[in-house]
C-alpha cells in the first residue's frame, strides 16, 4: 500500500529489487532464443526517454526487465503507460511477443512450454527462497553510503522535533532503519564508516534489541552476511511498524521536502508501514508489542477466524457401551444426547461457535482404555479443588539430584503417574511416581505361552522381572531437549540435539521409530492432546506437524525467522502454537498450514507457552521473564505478568484456567490469578475495536504468590487432574 | 554504560600476534601482516558467532553456565567438527613463558605413568540420577527409600525469608504452598536438659546478677547446647517481644545479653535462628520506646549493645541489614529511633557510614538543630536529639577525615576533635550561661484539669514542640498591632504523642482584659480542655491538681524573623565562632526578655 503511495520513482525503485531475478530469466532466454534480446536495447536507446536521459544501456536493461516483469504478471495497462513513458518503441516488446509468438507457431511448443517454466521458476524461487545474492544486491545500487550519518541523524533531529504524539510511533523507524544502513554500509565495504555508524547511534535503539545489535555489532564484512541466517531473514522480510496515517503523512512529507530519497528508499523496500487511522499510539503502547525480529505482525495477518472452542467430548456412559460409542465417535452426536453427569461444563459446549467441526482434521479413534482413561479422569474431576486467589494450590517439587545440571526436559503424564526426563547426556529415564513399577511386555516367546483367553491377559502380557521403578531409554546421540507423553501413555516422544525425534513404547520400553527430517537440532515436540499427531520444531526455523504412522511430516510450518524454541498443540488439536527465538508466537491450521495468527511483544526467545484449558488464551514466557496473555479470538496481547528475574521455562493453566503457575530459572514458581486477567479483558472491549493493546500494569495485582527453591531452577510444572501443582527441576548444588 | 559496553563488543578482535602464533604452530612461517589483520577479523568474527549459537544451547539446556559442549553443538551446527576431549581441570589450560624475546604459550603437559593410573585404585562412580519428591509424596511412593537429604534443600523456608526483610521475616505466609517440608526434627530434651534450660532461663532474666553471669558464661562456653537453641532463640524472641511492649528495659538488657552469648559460643551455629534473633534484636535498638522514663532511664545503653550485636551478627552471618534504614528515613521518626538506626548503622563499619549516614548528615543536622536552638523544647525530644548528635559525631567524624585525608585521617580527627573541644567548650559554656536566662522556661504554671488523661500515666507531662516557631511566623493571624505593641503568647502544649495545640493568646498591653485564646491546631491534635480552661477558669488559677507545664513564648511582631537568624549552627558551630552563638543568643534574648506571665 504504502509502496503504491511512493509515486512513480519509488515504484521503479522497488521494482528494482526484481529486476535482478527477471534480468535472470531474460539471461535464459538469451541464452536460448539469441537474437532477439540483444537487439532490444539498442533499438530503443535511440528513443530520448527522460529516465533514460542518462544514456546507459544498463538503464535501458532495467526498463526492459521491468516490462517483461508487467507483462509476466499481466500488468498491461501499467506496460502501456510505462513503455509510452520511456519512450520505448513498440517493438522492442513487440519483438519479444513476436517472439513467444513465433515460438508458439513454431514447431517446438513443447519447448516452449519448458521454456516459460524455466524463465518463471527462478523468479518463483527468487521469490520463496530468496537467493543470497539476489537479495544482498538490494544493496549495492544506492548512492553514497558515507553520508548515511548525515541522513540519520537530520531524520533523528526531525523525529525529535515532531510532536510528542507522533514521535514515539516515528521512533519505530530508527531500528529498521539503522539496521538496514548499517547492513549497507557494510555490503558495500565502507567498514570503517560503518563501524563509525554504529557506535554513534547504537546507544539511541530500544534495548529490546540488544541482543540483535550484539549480532550485528560483530558483523563487518561483506563476506560475514553471507552465512549469516538471522541478517538474511531480516533482509528477506518487511520490518512491519504501525503508524498513524497522521504520522506517517508527516515523515512521507519531511523525506519528500528534503529530497530524502535514501531514507525513502530503504523504507519502500525493506519496512512494510501498516498505516491505520485514529490516534498515535503512545510509547508504552508501541513497547508493549515492539520487540521481535521483524517489528510487529501485520494487523492483517491476525484477522483469520480461529475456532479456538473445544470439541466435543465424546459421550461416555460410566457402564461402558459399545454400540452407542461407534455411533457418537464417528458421525456426530445428534442421535443421543444424554446431559453429562460430569461437572466439567461441558454443556455450553454444544453451541459453542468458536468450535471446530468435530471432523475439521481427522482425529483418531478412541479405543476401550481411552474411556477407561477418560472415565477415571471425570471421577477425578469431580475431586477436583476449585482454586482461586483465596485457595492456592499446593506445590509439589520433584527435585531431580545428582543431574549434574544436566536435565534439560521433564514431562508428566496428563494423570500424573508417571515422569520422564531428557538428559543432555542423550539419555531419557522415565520414572513411576506410583506404587505401580514399570514393567517390560514379556518376549514374543514367552507371550505365546500365556492364556490369552483370560481376564487377566493384561497383566499376564507383564514381565515381572522387569519390574523397577524407573526405566533408560537409550537412543539419541545427543542432548534430549524435548519431551512429551502421548495421552494415553503408551508412547513418549523425544527430540534432541541429533535432529530426530524419537518415538519409544512404554511397553516394552524400546524405540519405535526415529523421525528424521529435521536437520538441526529440534528444540521442542508435543503430542496433540488427542495423540496420533505431533508437532516439533527446532534451530530449522520449520515447525512440522507429523502422524506417529508416518516417517514424513504431513505440514511443514515454516514463517519464523529463527529457531522454534517451543511447540504445544491447542487443545482441540486443531492448532499449533509455536514460540520462536525471533520473539514472535505463530499460531497454525493444522488443517491447511497457514498461519492464522503472529503475536509480538515479547523481547526475547520465547521459551514457554500454554493454552488456557478453554481453548480462548494462550500464555507465553519468555527469558525476559515476562509472561504475556493473548487472547486467540482477536489476536491481541491483553495481559502482561512481570516479576520473573529469568528465563521461564514451564507454563500451566490449572485444570479450570484459574490460576497460571509459571516456573522460571529464578528458582520461583509464581503464581497469577488467570481468572482476573480474563475478566480484567471482558469488560474492556475499546482495545479489541482499536486494535490497540492498552496494558495497565497490574502485575502486583495478578500474582498470587511466589514459591522459592533454594536452588532448583523450575524447568516443568504440571496440574494433577485434582489441580495439585506439580514442578519438576534439577537441584543445582 | 551499556553504550560503551556496545562500543566495546564491536571492536574487540583478536590480536594479530595469536595469528602468527597460530601460523606457526600449524607450520606457516611468514604470514603478512595484512593476511593476519584480515584473518583476525574473520575469526573474531566466527568465533562470536559461534559463542552466540552455543548460548542457544545453553538456553536450551536449562543452565545457567556455558559449557564446552555447548560449544561442541554450535561448531557441529555449522557443519565443524566440533573439538573432541576438551578436558581440563583449570580454568585455563595454558602457561606462559617468555625468554629469548619470545614469548610462548603452551599446555602443560605432564608425563603420567601409566601402571600409576592402572594401579590406583578407582574413583567413587557417581551417584545416579534419582528423583526426589517431598515425604507426602514418598509416602504414597513407599518403596523409595529416603535419600540423602542435601543440605539446603530442606531449608527452603528460612533462608528467603531473611533476604525479605530481617524484621519482617517470614512475612505472610511465603512459603505456603510449597513443598509440604519435612518438619523440622523435634528434639526431644532429656529430663536434665529440661532442668538446665529452666535454670540457665531463670538465671538470666533473675533478679541476682551473679546468677546471670554464671549462667551467661555457661551459655557463652558450653558445648553441648545446640538442642537447646530453638528454644533459646524462641525465649529471647518472646520475651523480647512480651517486654518491649511492658517496657521493661532491664529484660532487654538481661535478653540482649543472653543473645551475646549464645552469638558467643564457638560451638553454636546461629544461622538457621537468625529469623527469630534478629528481629529481636533490631526491636532493641530501634522501638520508639524501651523504658517507662525515657528521659531518665539509659535505654541508650541498650540500643548501643543492641547494634553492636547486630553488626557482629552481620559480620558473621554477612547478611545485609539495610532495612534497619527505613525506619530512620522517615520524618517523623522519633528520636529514640533515630538514635538506634544510627546505632545500628554505625557500628556496620564506615563503609555504611559513609554509603548512608553521611549522605544525610545535614538533613540530621538540620532537625537536631530545630530541636536544640529551638527556644521551646521538651526534655526528651532535647536528650535524644543530644545523643543523636553525639553519637553522629562520634562516628562520622573519623569516617569524613578518612575519607578526605585517607589513613592520616582518624589520627587528625583526634587531634582536631581534642584541639576543638576546648574552644566548643567555652562555647558551649557561653552557650548554656545565657540560656539560662534567656530560656523562660518556668515561667508559666497553670493547673490544667482535664488533660491528665490524654497524657497518660505521666504525671510530669512533658511539652513539647513539634515544629518549633516556623508554624506561627508566617500565620497571617499575626499582623502587626499598632502603636501599643500588644504581645502575642504562644502557648504549646504537647501530650505525650504528636498532638500539640498551639494558642495564641494576645493580651493587651493594659493586661485588664481577659485574654482572648484562640488554637490552632497543629497536625492532629485537639486538646479541646485546654481551651476551655484558658478561657473558662481565667489565669492564675492553681490548684492541687497535676501540674502541666506552659511554655509561653512573647512574639513580638518584630519577632517574626528572628528566625532567620538560626542559620548552620549543628556540628559546624563547633568550629564557629563563639562570639557569633552570644550574638545569635543575644538577638534571640529579646523576645525572651519580654516574656512574662499572664497573671
Amino acid at each position: 500500500m504504502a509502496a503504491v503511495q511512493g509515486g512513480l520513482v519509488d515504484a521503479v525503485e522497488e521494482k528494482d529489487i526484481k529486476t535482478e531475478p527477471s534480468s535472470d530469466g531474460i539471461g535464459n532466454n538469451n541464452a536460448n532464443d539469441g537474437g532477439p534480446l540483444s537487439a532490444s536495447p539498442s533499438s530503443s536507446a535511440s528513443a530520448g526517454s527522460n529516465k533514460s536521459s542518462a544514456g546507459a544501456p544498463e538503464d535501458q536493461q532495467t526498463l526492459l526487465a521491468v516490462l517483461q516483469f508487467l507483462k509476466k504478471n499481466k500488468l498491461t495497462e501499467s506496460v502501456d503507460i510505462l513503455r509510452r513513458e520511456a519512450g520505448l518503441p513498440e517493438d522492442s516488446l513487440d519483438l519479444k511477443g513476436g517472439d513467444s509468438s513465433g515460438l508458439l507457431s513454431c514447431h517446438h511448443h513443447l519447448v516452449l512450454n519448458a521454456h516459460l517454466t524455466e524463465t518463471f521458476s527462478p523468479t518463483a524461487a527468487g521469490e520463496d527462497q530468496p537467493d543470497v545474492n539476489v537479495v544482498l544486491s538490494a544493496y549495492s545500487q544506492q548512492g553514497d553510503p558515507k553520508l548515511y550519518p548525515v541522513y540519520y541523524s537530520g531524520l533523528k533531529r526531525f523525529i525529535e522535533s515532531v510532536l510528542d504524539c507522533h514521535r514515539a510511533e516515528l521512533s519505530q523507524v530508527f531500528y529498521p532503519l539503522f539496521v538496514h544502513m548499517y547492513l549497507e554500509l557494510v555490503y558495500n565495504n565502507y567498514e570503517s564508516e560503518a563501524k563509525a555508524f554504529f557506535e554513534k547511534y547504537t546507544g539511541d535503539q530500544e534495548c529490546y534489541y540488544e541482543d540483535d545489535l550484539r549480532i550485528l555489532s560483530s558483523l563487518s564484512k561483506r563476506e560475514h552476511m553471507r552465512g549469516n541466517e538471522t541478517l538474511l531473514d531480516f533482509r528477506t522480510s518487511k520490518f512491519v511498524l504501525r503508524i498513524s496515517r497522521d504520522s506517517y503523512q508527516l515523515l512521507k512529507r519531511h523525506l519528500q521536502e528534503r529530497q530524502n530519497n535514501q531514507i525513502w528508499n530503504i523504507i519502500q523496500e525493506h519496512l512494510y508501514i501498516d498505516i491505520f487511522d485514529g490516534m498515535p499510539r503512545s510509547k508504552s503502547q508501541i513497547d508493549a508489542m515492539s520487540g521481535s525480529l521483524a517489528g510487529e505482525g501485520k494487523r492483517e495477518a491476525n484477522k483469520a477466524k480461529v475456532y479456538y472452542g473445544l470439541l466435543k467430548e465424546p459421550e461416555i456412559e460410566l457402564p461402558l457401551d459399545d454400540e452407542d460409542e461407534e455411533a457418537e465417535n464417528e458421525e456426530g452426536k445428534p442421535k443421543k444426547k444424554k446431559p453429562k453427569k460430569d461437572s466439567m461444563g461441558s454443556k455450553s459446549k454444544k453451541q459453542d461457535p468458536h468450535a471446530p467441526s468435530q471432523t475439521r482434521i481427522p482425529l483418531p479413534e478412541l479405543k476401550d482404555s481411552d474411556k477407561l482413561d477418560k472415565i477415571m479422569y471425570m471421577k477425578e474431576a469431580t475431586k477436583r479443588i476449585r482454586l482461586g486467589p483465596d485457595n492456592l494450590p499446593s506445590i509439589c517439587f520433584y527435585s531431580f539430584l545428582n543431574a549434574y545440571q544436566g536435565l534439560t526436559a521433564v514431562d508428566f503424564t496428563d494423570d500424573s503417574s508417571l515422569i520422564a526426563g531428557g538428559f543432555a547426556d542423550s539419555t531419557v529415564r522415565v520414572w513411576s511416581v506410583t506404587p505401580k513399577k514399570l514393567r517390560k511386555v514379556k518376549s514374543a516367546a514367552d507371550l505365546n505361552l500365556i492364556d490369552k483367553e483370560s481376564d487377566d491377559v493384561l497383566e499376564r502380557i507383564m514381565d515381572e522381572k522387569t519390574a523397577s521403578e524407573s526405566k533408560i531409554l537409550y537412543g539419541h546421540s545427543g542432548p534430549v531437549y524435548g519431551i512429551s507423553f502421548s495421552p494415553d501413555r503408551n508412547y513418549l516422544l523425544s527430540s534432541s540435539e541429533d535432529g530426530t525425534v524419537r518415538l519409544w513404547s512404554l511397553q516394552t520400553f524400546t524405540c519405535l521409530v526415529g523421525y528424521k527430517g529435521h536437520n538441526y537440532p529440534v528444540w521442542d515436540t508435543h503430542f496433540s492432546p488427542h495423540g496420533y499427531y505431533f508437532i516439533s520444531g527446532g534451530h530449522d526455523r520449520v515447525a512440522r506437524l507429523w502422524a506417529t504412522d508416518h516417517y514424513q511430516p504431513l505440514r511443514m510450518f515454516s514463517g519464523h525467522l529463527a529457531d522454534i524454541t517451543c511447540t504445544r498443540f491447542h487443545p482441540n488439536s486443531n492448532y499449533v502454537a509455536t514460540g520462536s527465538s525471533d520473539r514472535t508466537i505463530r499460531l497454525w491450521d493444522v488443517l491447511n498450514g497457514n498461519c492464522v495468527r503472529i503475536f509480538t511483544g515479547h523481547k526475547g526467545p520465547i521459551h514457554a507457552l500454554a493454552f488456557s484449558p478453554n481453548g480462548k488464551f494462550l500464555a507465553s514466557g519468555a527469558t525476559d521473564g515476562r509472561v504475556l496473555l493473548w487472547d486467540i479470538g482477536n489476536g491481541m496481547m491483553f495481559g502482561e505478568l512481570k516479576g520473573h528475574t529469568d528465563s521461564i521455562y514451564s507454563l500451566r493453566f490449572s485444570r479450570d484456567g484459574e490460576i497460571l503457575a509459571s516456573g522460571s530459572m529464578d528458582n520461583t514458581v509464581r503464581l497469577w490469578d488467570a481468572l482476573k486477567a480474563f475478566d480484567d479483558l471482558e469488560t474492556d472491549d475499546f482495545t479489541a475495536a482499536t486494535g490497540h493493546v492498552h496494558l495497565q500494569d497490574n502485575s502486583q495485582e495478578l500474582l498470587l504468590g511466589t514459591y522459592v527453591s533454594k536452588s532448583t531452577p523450575v524447568i516443568h510444572l504440571h496440574f494433577t487432574r485434582r489441580n495439585l501443582l506439580l514442578a519438576a527441576g534439577s537441584y543445582n548444588p | 554504560m551499556a553504550e560503551e559496553r556496545r562500543q566495546k563488543q564491536c571492536s574487540v578482535t583478536l590480536p594479530t600476534e595469536s595469528m602468527k602464533a597460530m601460523a606457526e604452530s600449524v607450520g606457516v612461517g611468514q604470514l603478512q601482516e595484512e593476511s593476519c589483520a584480515a584473518l583476525s577479523e574473520e575469526v573474531s568474527y566466527r568465533i562470536k558467532e559461534i559463542a552466540q549459537d552455543a548460548l542457544k544451547f545453553m538456553h536450551h539446556g536449562k543452565r545457567r553456565k556455558l559449557t564446552t559442549s555447548d560449544l561442541d553443538n554450535a561448531l557441529k551446527l555449522k557443519n565443524v567438527e566440533p573439538l573432541y576431549g576438551f578436558q581440563s581441570q583449570d580454568f585455563i589450560p595454558f602457561r606462559f613463558a617468555s625468554g629469548g624475546g619470545r614469548e610462548l604459550h603452551f599446555y602443560e603437559e605432564k608425563e603420567v605413568d601409566l601402571s600409576d593410573i592402572i594401579n590406583t585404585p578407582l574413583p567413587r562412580v557417581p551417584l545416579d540420577v534419582s528423583l526426589k519428591a517431598p515425604k507426602e509424596q514418598q509416602k504414597v511412593e513407599s518403596t523409595e527409600p529416603l535419600k540423602i537429604v542435601k543440605p539446603g534443600q530442606e531449608e527452603e523456608s528460612t533462608i528467603p525469608g531473611k533476604s525479605q526483610g530481617a524484621i519482617t521475616a517470614d512475612g505472610k505466609g511465603k512459603e505456603k504452598g510449597l513443598i509440604r517440608l519435612k518438619p523440622r526434627s523435634t528434639h526431644e530434651l532429656s529430663v536434665e536438659q529440661q532442668l538446665y534450660y529452666k535454670e540457665i532461663t531463670e538465671a538470666c532474666v533473675g533478679s541476682c546478677e551473679a546468677k546471670r553471669a554464671e549462667a551467661l558464661q555457661s551459655i557463652a562456653t558450653d558445648p553441648g547446647l545446640y538442642q537447646m537453641l530453638p528454644r533459646f532463640s524462641t525465649f529471647i524472641s518472646e520475651g523480647v517481644r512480651v517486654n518491649v511492649v511492658q517496657n521493661n528495659l532491664a529484660l532487654l538488657i538481661y535478653l540482649m545479653r543472653m543473645v551475646k552469648a549464645l552469638m558467643d559460643n564457638p560451638t553454636l551455629y546461629l544461622e538457621k535462628y537468625l529469623h527469630e534473633l534478629i528481629p529481636a534484636v533490631v526491636t532493641c535498638i530501634v522501638s520508639k520506646q524501651l523504658c517507662l522514663r525515657p528521659d531518665v532511664d539509659n535505654h541508650w545503653a541498650l540500643r548501643d549493645f543492641a547494634a553492636r550485636l547486630m553488626a557482629q551478627s552481620c559480620k558473621t552471618f554477612s547478611t545485609t541489614t539495610n532495612n534497619i534504614q527505613s525506619p530512620w528515613l522517615d520524618e517523623k521518626t522519633q528520636w529514640t529511633t533515630r538514635y538506634g538506626c544510627i546505632a545500628g548503622l554505625s557500628e556496620l563499619g564506615p563503609d555504611v557510614i559513609k554509603t548512608l549516614i553521611l549522605p544525610r548528615l545535614t538533613i540530621e543536622g538540620a532537625r537536631i538543630k530545630a530541636v536544640m536552638e529551638g527556644p521551646v523544647v521538651s526534655n526528651i525530644d532535647k536528650i535524644g536529639a543530644d545523643h543523636v548528635q553525639s553519637l553522629l559525631l562520634k562516628h562520622c567524624a573519623s569516617v569524613i577525615y578518612r575519607i578526605d585525608y585517607g589513613y592520616l585521617g582518624p589520627m587528625l580527627c583526634s587531634h582536631v576533635m581534642k584541639a576543638r573541644t576546648q574552644a566548643a567548650l567555652q562555647a558551649q559554656q557561653v552557650n548554656r550561661t545565657t540560656l539560662t536566662i534567656t530560656q523562660p522556661r518556668p515561667t508559666l504554671t497553670v493547673s490544667q484539669s482535664g488533660l491528665c488523661g490524654s497524657v497518660g500515666q505521666r504525671t510530669p507531662s512533658i511539652i513539647k514542640v513539634p515544629s518549633s516557631l516556623t508554624l506561627m511566623s508566617p500565620r497571617p493571624g499575626t499582623p502587626s498591632q499598632p502603636s501599643p505593641p500588644a504581645t502575642k503568647y504562644i502557648v504549646m502544649a504537647t501530650s505525650a504523642g504528636a498532638s500539640s495545640t498551639q494558642q495564641v493568646i494576645t493580651l493587651s498591653s493594659s493586661q485588664s482584659a481577659s485574654p482572648v485564646t484562640s488554637t490552632v491546631p497543629s497536625a492532629t491534635s485537639t486538646l479541646q480542655p485546654l481551651v476551655k480552661l484558658e478561657s473558662g477558669s481565667g489565669p492564675g488559677l492553681t490548684g492541687s491538681r497535676p501540674m502541666q507545664k506552659y511554655i509561653v513564648v512573647s512574639l513580638p511582631s518584630s519577632a517574626s524573623s528572628s528566625l532567620e537568624t538560626k542559620s548552620s549552627v549543628l556540628p559546624t558551630s563547633i568550629s564557629s565562632n563563639p562570639l557569633e552563638a552570644v550574638m545569635k543568643l543575644d538577638r534571640s534574648e529579646s523576645p525572651g526578655a519580654s516574656t512574662q506571665s499572664p497573671h
